[in-house]
């Protein structure tokens, strides 16, 4: 049911809930359906770290770091998605962060398979449901420690 | 990644952020990861100065930490900040918010971006880390307290907690900060709410935000007016200290070095009156209290399970042992095999 590892567990050590950032990489002002998406995840027993609007990949990195984050998501709505999640990936691996990014929004059919191409774990579209959204984040975090 | 914490501890002594925010996963955890961290950090700690910070929901802490820490790393400084936000009791997922109120006024980003905005000041100062409640008893009791040794033992000063003030374990973590600061925003009741007991009594510095809003003078006379019948009561502090009420308002962007300057002049009194040791007491024994009390609760769950518990259970509830006695024959059992262990 749940997408998280056995949450709720009570002996310790407790089961650890995936950690996932939520963020608008560069200028683009829509954020509902970020929200939904954070909505989404923590119904599905995640924590989110929601970092919003106007956020850069460095930004994003330090955020990663710190919080020690399993997963990224991305929200893009500004047709910036073919350089900006690139650049993001590029940033990650050059910190020798593996970390999986999701992206998320607006994205052409036509640029799915090239932004995969790219590093990119998934590419989440407007009709996605609740379920799948959730599945599809868990998935690439233990695709990503296989 | 690894989870070796000697070997994580030791890169995050040496400026290692990454390792730093795995130590954190584990103390999160608890267990025997969390308690080798406990002894690691055990002798490299003391020197952080401690704040708590704490308020209703929308009070404007996360607002005003954010501008503590802008201020602190202009100074110098090189603050961490705890930043705690509730999980939902029923999926025990959490959205946590706090960091985007943090990133610099009007969200311009500037230093959780890491990036040298202004001459001086150092990349990547500050370190913010947000932490859910994750339900279960006690956990936050556990995991807040060596956070912030964590933080002290890697070199941040200060440590920032910054929880909702409600419910007890949160109002205990603020209560056994250094210096405990209360957020309070206009509108939120009168003299008589501010004289109910609570939140109010473990503050060192009051700060009333959002100060450039219709009330916040009603606030401060209010606080003002609580403070002095803790006088007339001789409840007030033996020392002589009386809690600062500041005015602040992050519109404005005034306050946050008044505040700052109060939370210090805390620090200088508790310092000087020999205070400040009595705080680290406290604080080690709310630490063991806690850990104790967690302990205690796993052994409980534990005897309730073994077969002398379900025994003495199903007797209690076929109703032919009062609830009373059933709990006495299981603490005495408790004893008994912790002894028998020993």
């Amino acid at each position: 049911m749940s997408p998280t590892n056995e949450s709720g567990a009570a002996s310790e050590p407790s089961a650890p809930h995936l950690r996932v950032i939520l963020a608008k990489l560069g200028l683009d002002g829509h954020d509902r359906g970020l929200k939904v998406v954070a909505r989404i995840l923590r119904d599905a027993g995640m924590e989110v770290i929601y970092l919003g609007l106007r956020q850069t990949t460095d930004s994003i990195l330090a955020a990663a770091e710190q919080e020690d984050a399993d997963v990224i998501g991305l929200s893009m709505h500004n047709a910036g998605h073919m350089t900006l999640a690139p650049n993001m990936i590029n940033a990650l691996r050059s910190a020798e962060m593996n970390i999986p990014v999701v992206v998320g929004g607006i994205v052409p059919d036509r640029d799915v398979q090239p932004l995969l191409d790219s590093g990119v774990a998934a590419v989440l579209g407007p009709g996605a449901s609740a379920d799948e959204v959730a599945a599809i984040v868990a998935g690439v975090v233990s695709r990503q420690a296989s | 990644m690894i989870n070796d914490p000697s070997a994580l501890y030791e890169a995050a002594r040496n400026g290692h952020r990454r390792s730093l925010g795995r130590l954190l996963s584990l103390v999160e955890r608890a267990g025997a990861n969390a308690d080798k961290i406990s002894e690691l950090v055990h002798g490299d700690t003391g020197s952080a100065h401690i704040v708590g910070v704490t308020g209703a929901p929308g009070a404007g802490k996360s607002t005003l930490v954010g501008e503590l820490v802008r201020l602190l790393i202009e100074q110098g400084r090189k603050p961490a900040v705890l930043a705690v936000d509730p999980s939902s009791p029923l999926s025990g997922g959490a959205i946590l918010g706090d960091r985007i109120r943090m990133d610099g006024p009007a969200g311009t980003g500037d230093f959780a971006r890491g990036r040298d905005t202004e001459p001086g000041i150092e990349r990547q100062a500050c370190f913010i880390r947000s932490l859910a409640t994750r339900g279960h008893s006690g956990g936050l009791a556990l995991a807040v307290p060596l956070a912030v040794r964590l933080f002290d033992a890697v070199g941040y000063d200060p440590v920032i907690i910054e929880t909702v003030g409600v419910g007890q374990v949160e109002v205990d973590i603020v209560g056994a900060a250094d210096t405990a600061l209360v957020v309070v925003p206009p509108g939120m009741g009168d003299a008589v709410q501010a004289n109910k007991a609570g939140l109010l009594e473990v503050a060192d510095v009051f700060v009333v935000n959002k100060a450039d809003r219709p009330g916040a003078d009603d606030v401060r006379r209010d606080l003002n007016l609580m403070l002095d019948l803790s006088h007339m009561t001789g409840q007030e502090s033996k020392d002589g200290y009386r809690p600062p009420i500041i005015m602040a308002s992050a519109l404005n962007g005034t306050g946050a070095a008044e505040v700052w300057d109060a939370t210090e002049a805390h620090r200088e009194h508790l310092l000087s009156s020999g205070l400040m040791a009595q705080r680290h007491r406290n604080r080690v024994r709310t630490e063991v209290r806690a850990r104790m009390a967690q302990k205690l609760t796993t052994m409980t769950e534990s005897i309730l399970s073994s077969s002398t518990g379900s025994r003495v259970l199903d007797d209690a509830e076929a109703g032919i042992t009062p609830p009373t006695e059933a709990a006495a024959l299981l603490v005495a059992h408790m004893v008994e095999k912790a002894e028998n262990q020993q």
